[in-house]
C-alpha cells in the first residue's frame, strides 16, 4: 500500500541453517509471490518457524541469500527489513496501553501524528474503543488482533504470521481465520502464515508449501496437493492417505496399472508419478465407497475387501476401518446420509473407488529409510494423525473437512 | 459425575451458624499475627524514635554529667545544619557520584546475570551475594589494603601516570565514593536483577521487528519494564548510602566526613545529644523529602 514495490516477491535462494551439528532448514529454495496468503506447513521441528525467522532478521542464514523484490536482505538487521511479524506469543509490550502497542513502528519511524492511523487499524480489527486498555486486560483473541494491528499499520511488504492462531480455542479459531482471510483481501499484503495445522493452511492460504525435516515436499494450491500429493508424507500429513504396497504391471492407453496383494487397481496415467517398479497406490479415506456386497460394485471401478473393525461417528460423517486380508487398516469416510445399516463391526465388506480418485508414487524399497516413510508404512495408514499432524486431526472435525475440501 | 453433583448437593459439614467466640477469634487473627512484629516496632524503633525526637529539642546547655533539661530548643536544628551543611551536602553528592558509578556496572552486570548468564546464572548471583557473609567492616577495612600507598593498585596507577608520583587513593574523596560504591552494589543489583529476569526476550524481538534499533529497543522495552527494580535498587543503595560513616571513617580523613561521621562523634565523642539528634532528624527528614520527590517522578505504582 505505501510502498508498492513492482516484484515484492520474495525469494529464498538456496538457504541453509544450521545450529551446531542440526540442520533446521536445508538448501531451500521458495517464492512467495507478491499479494498471495502464502502457508508454510509442517510439523514441529520441520523448519518453518527457522525459515520465518530468517525472513524477519531475526535469524541469519548459515548459507543462501533472502530477496524481497530485487533487493537482497540477507544480512539486513531486523529493523531495517520492510517486513513484520505476528509472533506466536503475541509480544505485546506490557507496559504499553493499545494505542501505543499499536503505534510503536509507526513511532519508531519518527512519524508523529499516529492517533488516527491507529484508530483506522483498530477498527480494522474490530478493537475500537480499546486503545487505552493494557494487554494483560485483554483475552487472547484480542491481543492476537492487536498483535496483527501493530504489525499491519506499518503496511510492510511482507507480514510474517508464526502460528498466530495457534494459543486460540476452536471456536475462536475459525472465527480468526475468516478474519485473517479478509484483512489480508482488505490490504493486499503478502501474508506468510506458519502453521503446523493442515486444515488452516489449506483453509486460508492460495499456496500451502509442505516441509518437512528442513525441505519443502511439496508447494501448490491446496486442493492441487490434496488431490494429488507429491509423496507418502504429503499424502498423510495433508489429511489422510490409504496406501497400498503395490507393483506396476503395465498400463493401457489412459491408465496405468498396477497389482497389490492380488488386486489389480488402474489409475490414470497423469496420476501417476512413477510407472515402473514398487510403488504406492493411494486414495483418500472420503473417495472410498462401502458396498457389504461384492457382486454389487460397479465396472471399471478399484475394489479392496476386508473386515469391518471399527465405525467411528462423528456427526456429519462416519469413519469405518476396513481390514484388509494381508492386516492393513484402511480408512473410509461416509457422510452421514444414508447409514447403510448392514454395516457393522466384523462384516465382510468391499471399499471400490473410481480410478481418477487413485493416485501412485513412487516406493522406496529399502526399508525404514527415512521417518515419513516408516509412517506410511501400511499398518500406520489409517493413523495419519499417528505421523506428525496431532491435535488438528482431532475427534469430529476432519471428516466433514475433509469433504469440503474436496 | 452423579457422585460429584451429589458433592456439590450436600449441605456444608461445618455448622452453618460458628459459635460467636470463635467467629471473633477469627477477626482477631490477623491482628494476633500482627502483634510480635508491632511490639517490636513499638519498643525499637517508635519508642526511641520519640526519645530520639525528645533529645533534639533538650536545652545545648545541658550535659550528660548535669542532665539536660527539656526546653523545646527548636533552634538546634538550625544551629546544627550551620555548624555542618557541608558535611550534608558531601553526603549527598558522595552517595550520589557512588549511585552514578554503581548504576554504570550494576545496570549490565544484572542484565548479564539475568539474560545472558545461561546455566552460570546462579553462580553468578552467589557472587553477588557472597561479600556480605563477611562483615561490612572487615570489608571496607580490605579496601583500606587494597587502596594503601603502597600497594599494588596504587603503584600501578603510578606506573601508568594516572597517578602522580605523590598521588594516593587512601584518604582521599574517591576512596570513600569507591567504598561505598562497592559496599551498596549488590542492595542495587539484586533488585534490578529480579526485574530484568522477568524480561522476555521475545519482547526485544518484537521491537527489532517494528523498527526499533537496539539502542531504542533499550530505551523503550528493556528501560521501561526494568524500571520497578531500578527504582526499589536506587532507593535501598541511596539511602543507607547517604547516611554510613564507615567508608568516611575508614577510608578517608575528616575532610571527607559525611553527616554520618558527625552524628556518631556528637553522640559518642562530643556527647552533645541535642545536636546529634537534630542533625539525625535533619538527616532523615532530607531523605524522606527525597525519596517522595523520585517516587513521585518515576511513578509509584509498580513500587508502593
Amino acid at each position: 500500500m505505501a510502498q508498492e514495490a513492482p516484484a515484492g516477491d520474495l525469494r529464498l535462494a538456496d538457504v541453509t541453517k544450521r545450529f551446531g551439528v542440526f540442520t533446521a532448514v536445508d538448501d531451500l529454495s521458495l517464492t512467495v509471490p507478491q499479494g498471495s496468503f502464502f502457508a508454510l506447513l509442517g510439523a514441529s521441528g520441520c523448519g518453518k518457524t527457522t525459515t520465518l525467522r530468517m525472513i524477519a532478521g531475526l535469524e541469519a542464514p548459515t548459507s543462501g541469500r533472502v530477496l524481497l523484490g530485487d533487493r537482497d536482505i540477507t544480512g539486513l538487521r531486523p529493523y531495517k527489513r520492510p517486513v513484520n511479524t505476528v509472533f506466536q506469543s503475541y509480544a505485546l509490550f506490557p507496559h504499553l496501553d493499545i494505542h501505543e502497542n499499536v503505534a510503536f513502528g509507526l513511532r519508531r519511524r519518527g512519524i508523529r501524528k499516529v492517533g488516527e492511523q491507529v484508530e483506522r487499524m483498530l477498527a480494522l480489527v474490530q478493537l475500537d474503543g480499546y486503545g487505552r486498555r493494557r494487554p494483560a486486560q485483554l483475552s487472547g483473541g484480542q491481543q492476537q488482533r492487536v498483535a496483527l494491528a501493530r504489525a499491519l499499520i506499518n503496511h510492510p511488504q511482507m507480514l510474517l504470521l508464526d502460528e498466530p492462531l495457534g494459543a486460540l480455542d476452536l471456536k475462536l479459531r475459525r472465527q480468526m481465520q475468516i478474519e485473517l482471510k479478509r484483512i489480508q483481501a482488505e490490504v493486499g499484503i503478502t501474508f506468510l502464515h506458519v502453521t503446523h495445522d493442515q486444515e488452516e493452511a489449506m483453509w486460508m492460504a492460495d499456496t500451502v508449501a509442505v516441509m518437512n525435516a528442513g525441505r519443502i515436499e511439496q508447494l501448490g494450491a491446496p486442493a492441487d496437493i490434496y488431490e494429488y500429493p507429491a509423496s507418502p508424507f504429503v499424502a498423510n500429513f495433508l489429511g489422510q492417505s490409504n496406501l497400498i504396497e503395490a507393483e506396476v504391471s503395465g498400463h493401457d492407453a489412459d491408465d496405468l496399472l498396477v497389482t497389490g496383494h492380488g488386486y489389480r487397481f488402474a489409475t490414470p496415467l497423469e496420476r501417476a508419478r512413477s510407472r515402473q517398479g514398487p510403488v504406492w497406490l493411494g486414495v483418500r479415506p472420503e473417495k472410498l465407497h462401502l458396498v457389504a456386497d461384492r457382486t454389487r460394485v460397479p465396472d471399471g471401478r478399484n475394489a479392496v475387501s476386508g473386515v469391518l473393525t471399527d465405525i467411528c461417528y462423528a456427526g456429519v460423517s462416519t469413519e469405518f476401518l476396513l481390514r484388509t486380508a494381508w492386516g492393513q487398516e484402511m480408512s473410509v469416510f461416509t457422510a452421514n446420509n444414508d447409514p447403510d445399516a448392514r454395516l457393522v463391526p466384523g462384516v465382510e465388506v468391499t471399499a471400490h473407488w473410481h480410478p481418477r480418485h487413485s493416485f501412485v508414487l513412487p516406493r522406496d524399497d529399502s526399508a525404514g529409510d527415512d521417518a515419513d516413510g516408516s509412517a506410511t508404512r501400511p499398518g500406520a495408514t489409517g493413523g495419519g494423525r499417528a505421523d506428525g499432524s496431532p491435535a488438528d486431526g482431532g475427534v469430529g472435525v476432519p471428516p466433514q473437512r475433509l469433504e469440503a475440501a474436496t | 459425575m452423579t457422585a460429584l453433583a451429589h458433592l456439590g448437593g450436600t449441605p456444608p459439614t461445618t455448622p452453618a451458624a460458628p459459635a460467636p467466640d470463635r467467629r471473633r477469634r477469627h477477626r482477631l487473627l490477623p491482628y494476633l499475627l500482627l502483634l510480635p512484629g508491632a511490639a517490636w516496632l513499638l519498643v525499637f524503633f517508635a519508642l526511641p524514635l520519640l526519645q530520639l525526637a525528645a533529645a533534639s529539642l533538650y536545652d545545648p546547655a545541658g550535659s550528660l554529667s548535669t542532665g539536660y533539661a527539656m526546653t523545646w530548643a527548636v533552634g538546634n536544628y538550625p544551629d546544627a545544619l550551620q555548624a555542618y551543611w557541608p558535611q550534608f551536602l558531601r553526603s549527598f553528592l558522595y552517595s550520589a557520584i557512588a549511585l552514578v558509578l554503581a548504576l554504570l556496572m550494576g545496570y549490565p552486570l544484572a542484565y548479564a546475570i539475568a539474560q545472558k548468564a545461561g546455566r552460570w546464572k546462579n553462580l553468578l548471583l552467589v557472587a553477588v551475594v557472597a561479600p556480605m557473609f563477611t562483615s561490612f567492616l572487615v570489608r571496607t577495612l580490605a579496601w583500606k589494603t587494597i587502596l594503601s600507598d603502597n600497594g599494588a593498585l596504587v603503584g600501578l596507577l603510578r606506573d601508568v601516570h594516572l597517578l602522580g608520583p605523590d598521588g594516593r587513593l587512601l584518604a582521599t574523596p574517591v576512596a570513600v565514593v569507591l567504598g561505598l560504591t562497592y559496599n551498596f552494589l549488590p542492595f542495587l543489583v539484586l533488585p534490578l536483577y529480579a526485574s530484568l529476569e522477568r524480561l522476555d526476550p521475545r519482547l526485544l524481538e518484537a521491537a527489532s521487528d517494528l523498527y526499533a534499533n537496539p539502542l531504542r529497543a533499550f530505551g523503550r522495552v528493556t528501560l521501561p519494564l526494568s524500571m520497578p527494580g531500578l527504582i526499589a535498587g536506587t532507593l535501598l543503595f541511596f539511602i543507607p548510602a547517604t547516611g554510613d560513616y564507615i567508608n568516611a571513617e575508614l577510608l578517608g580523613t575528616p575532610n571527607e566526613y559525611m553527616i554520618g561521621n558527625v552524628i556518631d562523634s556528637a553522640f559518642l565523642v562530643r556527647l552533645d545529644y541535642p545536636q546529634g539528634a537534630a542533625l539525625s532528624f535533619l538527616l532523615m527528614a532530607a531523605i524522606l523529602a527525597i525519596v517522595f520527590t523520585y517516587l513521585r517522578r518515576a511513578g509509584t505504582e509498580e513500587v508502593l
